[in-house]
């Protein structure tokens, strides 16, 4: 079997069967949302301009609506035990996990491509700059790529979805701490140029880990 | 065709199977029974290549379980007590994907003809989560023949079904797994796990007994009636541990 | 007593009197650093426990890494027990260490704590040491929880350099209110200093050798239980 239409039958899978009930895409947003609105009242009243704190709330949100999203992708699977048949097929285990990553990459980034218009208009400032859509690119595939082999772990504990922050949080940093700069920096009138460690340090996060995944990841799955 | 050496799996310290030799000739139909907590879900769970055993040998159609399982798993067949299905798709298009996943070409005839085989057109294009239990088994039976495996696995299909649906079940499996699998153009090697001691002996051409781990019995079943058997299997299964 | 366990036995003692000379030339042999007030100059004295405990902490995670690898690779338990062994010490090791520079930076810096890069990143490697404990007590099957704790470990200690770039380059731009540790090993301190450091390895891996053995004989418990029918 084809490797990447492997991944590319998974993918599609997930789409049609979320497109049906929407089930992770609305909790994702809800909760990206509300994260945005709370921060808002969090900080309001303590700092001289909403601006200072904006990356942050924008990369909270992320996180958040980003683990929720995460967590949901392994729990369809185990419902009727669609994962096992996933796992009879004759296909590469780092086909699924390409697969399931693509699609979590996607819900999120669709999660984003709403959210940010709603920040820029609560906040009065421009988010949607092919710049900052890079940057948010890059560090919502380092969350994709580290989240799905995490939640795949996270889902067989006996605390289920509790696990998967406290798994994914310490090692994500790196993304997050360049997430918020980026941002911050982009917001301050800065070019893409200045960037350029930043985007750096990002890109070596996403591909080193990704790697790492694709050797790992068959590990994950086997009983 | 099927060959275990000494299969171990250990769960900790727990041994849910310890040291199992068996061997299934091509074509051929064994039962295994057994009671709870037995290890028949467990080797058949080694055997799909879902499970690593912790000792001993798989070997299927000849080759290592164990280094050749992506070759191998093109060749299974595996209806276990959990449908395997996706929710939110339609019956069709569960059956689709997996179409695709085992790099069937041109799929869209056998998934018709397998959904009439096991009655389901009517209901092609309705989610699977609208499905009944009786209806999810039978659906499972369609994903398991789609690639015309040479070998089935069956593990207590009938579980949770009403005594209709579960002989339903039983007819369809009779039917279906008996005819020659079209590619080899050869009967299909069939393993079945099952606590219905009619049942299995009415597809059987060998049983095996099951429990604490072992086998405690093996023979063949010609012209033996569940009335023969069943002072056989309390003889095996019933003494204490 | 069996050959293994004389020698084991033999190297305890070794380590214990490697510690013991360590902390004599620590808290007296080794000469004063100078030009400090009588009380900074007392406190300097933390470096030669915590040097050694922090390079341990690291060794210690790097040690569970390897041993994870070790696991994937070839499924033998004992590379497991290695791994949670080796995690473990480390985490004493990473508490030891702040608790020593903590002791040591009230009174030369006049602060408990400081988020300057080192002391970020270091908290952040304890999070992730618990996260790696608390992932294996969600855990029931051993294979599974050697299994997914091995993979779990490979990832974080692998985030730990990036993380430290990334909270370095973050702290750049702010100024750094206090410079980063500077040792100030004057001659005479090193020879104190390196047998500290081989003491405390020492120490470290005749811990590990202990902790492992645990282990083992836990494993062997477990199957003797098995088989008694527990």
């Amino acid at each position: 079997m084809n490797f990447w239409r492997a991944v590319g039958a998974i993918v599609w899978k997930d789409i049609r069967a979320e497109l049906r009930t929407k089930d992770i895409f609305s909790s994702m947003f809800v909760f990206a949302l509300l994260s945005v609105i709370v921060f808002n009242f969090a900080f309001e009243l303590r700092v001289p301009a909403m601006k200072m704190v904006v990356p942050g709330i924008v990369w909270v949100a992320i996180s958040f609506a980003g683990t929720l999203g995460l967590n949901r992708a392994f729990v369809i699977e185990q419902d009727k035990g669609s994962l096992a048949g996933l796992l009879l097929a004759p296909v590469d285990r780092a086909a699924i996990y390409f697969g399931k990553l693509l699609g979590n990459l996607l819900f999120m980034l669709v999660v984003e491509i709403i959210i940010l218009p709603l920040v820029m208009i609560f906040y009065n400032l421009s988010l949607l700059t092919p710049a900052h859509l890079l940057a948010l690119f890059l560090g919502t595939y380092g969350f994709a790529a580290v989240g799905t082999v995490f939640s795949a772990i996270a889902v067989n504990t006996r605390a289920r979805e509790v696990m998967l922050p406290i798994l994914l949080f310490p090692v994500l940093l790196p993304v997050l701490i360049a997430g918020v700069k980026m941002t911050g920096s982009l917001l301050d009138g800065e070019t893409l140029a200045s960037l350029g460690n930043w985007l750096q340090i990002v890109a070596v996060y996403d591909v080193g880990f990704t790697v790492v995944a694709y050797l790992t990841f068959g590990y994950v799955m086997e009983e | 065709m099927i060959e275990l050496r000494k299969l171990t799996k250990a769960f900790g310290s727990k041994m849910a199977l310890r040291g199992v030799d068996l061997r299934v000739a091509p074509g051929e139909s064994l039962v295994i029974f057994g009671p709870n907590g037995a290890g028949k879900t467990t080797l058949i769970r080694i055997l799909s290549s879902l499970s690593r055993p912790t000792g001993g040998k798989v070997l299927i159609g000849g080759l290592d379980l164990a280094t050749h399982a992506d070759g191998i798993r093109r060749y299974l067949g595996v209806v276990s007590h959990a449908p395997l299905l996706y929710d939110s798709l339609t019956a069709e298009e569960n059956l689709r994907f997996f179409a695709q996943l085992y790099g069937l070409a041109a799929p869209a005839p056998r998934i018709a003809g397998l959904l009439a085989q096991v009655g389901l057109t009517a209901r092609r294009n309705d989610l699977v989560r609208t499905f009944s239990r009786g209806m999810l088994q039978r659906l499972a039976i369609a994903r398991a023949l789609l690639h015309d495996p040479q070998v089935l696995l069956l593990d207590e299909p009938d579980t949770g079904l009403d005594p209709q649906a579960a002989e339903m079940l039983h007819n369809l499996l009779v039917q279906l797994s008996r005819a020659a699998s079209t590619e080899a153009d050869a009967p299909r090697t069939i393993v079945t796990v099952t606590h219905s001691i009619e049942r299995g002996l009415a597809i059987a051409d060998r049983a095996v007994i099951l429990a604490g781990g072992r086998i405690v019995f093996e023979g063949a079943t010609a012209g033996m009636t569940p009335a023969d058997f069943r002072p056989l299997y309390d003889r095996y299964v019933g003494g204490g541990r | 007593m069996r050959g293994s366990s004389r020698l084991l036995m033999l190297l305890t003692v070794i380590s214990a009197i490697s510690i013991l000379i360590a902390a004599l030339g620590a808290l007296l042999l080794a000469p004063n650093a100078a030009g400090l007030t009588p009380d900074e100059t007392a406190a300097q004295r933390i470096i030669y426990f915590h040097v050694p405990s922090a390079w341990l902490s690291m060794l210690a995670f790097g040690i569970t890494t390897i041993a994870s690898i070790a696991y994937l690779i070839t499924s033998k338990r004992l590379w497991d027990g290695v791994a949670v062994s080796s995690a473990e010490i480390g985490i004493a090791f990473t508490l030891a260490a702040t608790a020593s520079g903590s002791l040591w930076a009230k009174p030369a810096w006049n602060t408990w704590w400081t988020w300057d890069p080192r002391l970020t990143t270091y908290t952040i490697m304890f999070l992730l040491y618990v996260a790696y404990f608390m992932l294996r007590s969600a855990l029931d099957d051993p294979a599974r929880r050697a299994r997914f704790a091995a993979v779990y470990g490979i990832f974080a200690f692998l985030s730990v350099p990036i993380t430290f770039m990334s909270i370095r380059w973050w702290r750049t731009i702010h100024p750094i209110l206090l410079d980063s540790k500077n040792f100030g090993l004057s001659k005479g301190m090193l020879p104190v200093f390196f047998l500290s450091l081989i003491a405390f390895t020492g120490f470290y891996f005749i811990l590990l050798a202990y902790r492992v053995r645990v282990e083992r004989t836990q494993e062997q418990v477990d199957a003797l239980k098995e088989q008694l029918g527990y």
